[in-house]
């Protein structure tokens, strides 16, 4: 598959009356063409910042000291304002995630539909509207043409987000940025929402980026899934390797603290403690503090990334060869049980012994580039 | 299961709030719904926005006066008493409410302990001022808060603090009955289990008695002992947590329960999303919750609870 955005090794920092946060630590992925590249972690994870710099909107007091984000072999980060503009609601759009606040409240919808239209094309304003009206009832606004004159508080809370989304696609654009675009919305909502990007990813042909902390959501949309964690990306790999066979302790919490429909035991799995702040970013694997299976070199070095599969990374000290060996949480060796069903070719083996890649050790200075 | 020696503390009976009753613009936001809450357990209250379910809590802490119905609280009728009477000062104490944002709710300018204690003045709950400062220190040590932390101000904490800054504001007044609305909603999902697992906790200490009200099914299943489902306006089912999740009757309910999005792709793989059709309850007929077995009600016409019943039987 022929990648369609590629980020290396991005840095950015926010100057705060507090001090420099360091919000984005040397974050590298890439997206395929035509896949959904979920990316998950808590708020102050840097997801939402990662995902605003690709659109070229990072706030003021932002600042990308290193790293290039290729989209189609160019770098965004070199590009002129009006270059961007060019390029966004074009090339790459993106839906936000509050579809109240998002609309103009003043402005008929039919207009805020075809907007993007003319500002991309020269296209008659009758034209425009007819075409609005047309991608309105493709994501199932119904008798959409009767309906462009109306104002965003005549639609509900999901009608909005089509409308959203309309905006979002009517370019056909390559890549389609979602930021939480169903956490506002009712669960009922939600599925039909996440439905119709489904449907609508092969009807466009399209990618997509889709931010979210709800990994029920990131089950049912994602192809691939990055985990987020104090502004690094702590694993990395296909959907079915992050949820049956994740290898990150933090990826384990996560899964861990999500209540399943057949939770019975008497307390959840919280993780303990909150994130780190990130104006003096802890030496070595930044979750160690809160992490039960944290050894002595993780305050100490940060852990590479180590293979696991050609798709799957994780930086955790715990794929090293060297390290112990460690009794899985009970939910994680569940997980793990229906992974090797999935794969009885694995059967027999260890996991961890998969794992160590001779770049692994080479790696082990600190940079993660990855090989893939 | 319902069992029948259980003291019930709220009971709520054929309560309807209307908005801007008899104008053009009225909302018949509840509409007769009864039930009863039993002493020490949690029941949730699910539904979608604007089904009612926020209405419902706040009528029952009085902060809406009811159009129709009955609210008992240990017997007394909260819905007829007087504000400001010594009667409603003290329904006030026993009814505390936890809210949605912890950022919106508690007052930018003031001290925790000043959040904490406002209801220990209005109450004169504190002999002094020390035995005030030791009452916000144990309340602060309780939710697993720093005492020390007790003269800083709401913006030093994080979301999830703040929501425990919340919960000691609830039980400084050494409540009976707490009402959660959406208490984790706004929570990350690693700091939600924290909360979750802290409301459990203070529960068995202190006997409380919870209304939870959420739209995350999967959470809600898992703190509470039973499930009341509302759509718009109205209650359609009510049973034990496992009876709604394992052997829901209701169509409505159905329909919400295979929304669910599940942390697991296999089984996301296979889902089949329920279509509810609401025109169904607009046929003219009469609907009553029917007790369909025990424990277990479902808001159902004359003519239609055969079929639950049948239904309920092809579960077994």
């Amino acid at each position: 598959m022929s990648k369609i955005l590629e980020v290396n090794n991005l840095e950015i920092d926010f100057n705060t009356y507090a001090g420099t946060v360091h919000a984005i630590r040397n974050v590298s992925f890439h997206l395929d063409k035509g896949e959904t590249l979920a990316i998950v972690g808590e708020s102050g994870s840097g997801k939402s910042v990662t995902l605003r710099t690709i659109m070229g909107l990072l706030a003021k007091n932002g600042e990308v000291k290193n790293g290039e984000i290729l989209f189609n072999g160019q770098d965004i980060l070199k590009k002129s304002e009006k270059e961007l503009n060019a390029m966004r609601g074009n090339d790459i759009s993106m839906i936000f995630q509050d579809p109240m606040t998002s609309l103009d409240p003043t402005m008929p919808i039919g207009k805020q539909v075809a907007e993007v239209l003319r500002i991309h094309g020269s296209i008659s304003k009758k034209s425009a509207l007819d075409e609005a009206a047309r991608v309105l009832e493709l994501v199932g606004i119904k008798d959409a043409k009767a309906r462009l004159k109306d104002y965003p508080h005549q639609f509900s809370g999901g009608q909005r987000q089509r409308i959203v989304i309309a905006i979002a696609i009517i370019n056909n654009p390559q890549i389609l940025i979602a930021d939480e675009p169903t956490t506002a919305l009712d669960v009922t909502i939600q599925a039909q929402i996440l439905n119709l990007l489904k449907e609508l990813q092969t009807k466009i042909d399209t990618s997509i980026i889709f931010i979210t902390h709800d990994l029920g959501v990131v089950a049912g949309i994602a192809d691939r899934v990055a985990v987020m964690y104090a502004g690094k990306i702590i694993e990395y790999g296909t959907v079915d390797e992050i949820f049956y066979n994740a290898q990150h302790p933090y990826t384990w919490g996560l899964l861990e603290s999500m209540p399943t429909l057949e939770t019975n035991s008497d307390r959840l799995h919280a993780i303990p403690g909150t994130p780190p702040s990130l104006i003096n970013p802890p030496v070595g694997d930044a979750f160690a503090a809160r992490n039960a299976y944290a050894m002595k070199i993780d305050t100490e070095q940060e852990p590479p990334f180590f293979k696991v599969s050609d798709t799957h990374y994780a930086a955790t000290w715990l794929l090293h060869p060297e390290a112990p060996a460690v009794e899985f949480p009970p939910e994680i060796a569940r997980r793990r049980e229906v992974w090797k069903k999935m794969n009885p070719q694995l059967a027999g083996k260890d996991p961890e012994a998969q794992a160590p890649a001779p770049e692994a050790k080479a790696a082990a200075s600190s940079t993660e580039k990855e090989a893939d | 299961m319902a069992d029948e020696k259980k003291e019930v503390l709220v009971s709520v009976k054929h309560l309807e709030q209307f908005f801007n009753p008899g104008k053009k613009d009225e909302v018949r936001a509840i509409q007769d719904i009864s039930f009863d809450i039993y002493k020490g357990e949690t029941l949730g209250l699910v539904g979608e926005s604007g089904s009612g379910k926020t209405t419902t809590g706040r009528a029952i802490i009085r902060l809406y006066k009811p159009t129709n119905g009955e609210i008992l609280f240990n017997g007394t009728d909260i819905a007829k008493l007087r504000n400001g009477s010594k009667d409603m000062q003290e329904f006030r104490r026993e009814t505390q409410m936890i809210f949605q944002d912890p950022y919106a709710s508690l007052n930018p300018r003031m001290k925790v302990k000043d959040i904490i204690a406002e209801g220990i003045d209005i109450h004169h709950l504190a002999k002094d001022n020390a035995d005030r400062d030791a009452q916000v220190a144990n309340l602060l040590e309780l939710v697993g808060l720093n005492p020390d932390h007790a003269t800083r101000y709401p913006h030093e904490f994080s979301g999830g603090q703040r929501q425990r800054i919340g919960i000691a504001r609830a039980l400084a007044v050494q409540p009976q009955f707490i009402i959660a609305d959406e208490p984790i909603s706004a929570l990350d999902v690693s700091i939600q289990a924290q909360v979750v697992n802290l409301l459990k906790e203070i529960q068995e200490q202190r006997n409380l008695t919870y209304l939870f009200i959420a739209h995350d099914l999967s959470m809600v299943k898992y703190i509470s002992d039973r499930i009341a489902v509302m759509h718009y306006g109205r209650l359609v089912e009510l049973s034990t947590a496992d009876e709604v999740y394992n052997h829901p009757l209701h169509p409505y309910t159905q329909s919400l329960l295979s929304a669910i999005p599940i942390p697991d792709p296999e089984v996301e793989r296979r889902r089949r999303p329920v279509e509810y059709d609401a025109s169904i309850e607009e046929d003219g007929q009469k609907r009553t919750m029917v007790e369909i077995t025990p424990g277990h009600f479902v808001f159902a016409a004359e003519s239609e609870i055969e079929g639950y019943k049948a239904k309920a039987a092809s579960y077994k």
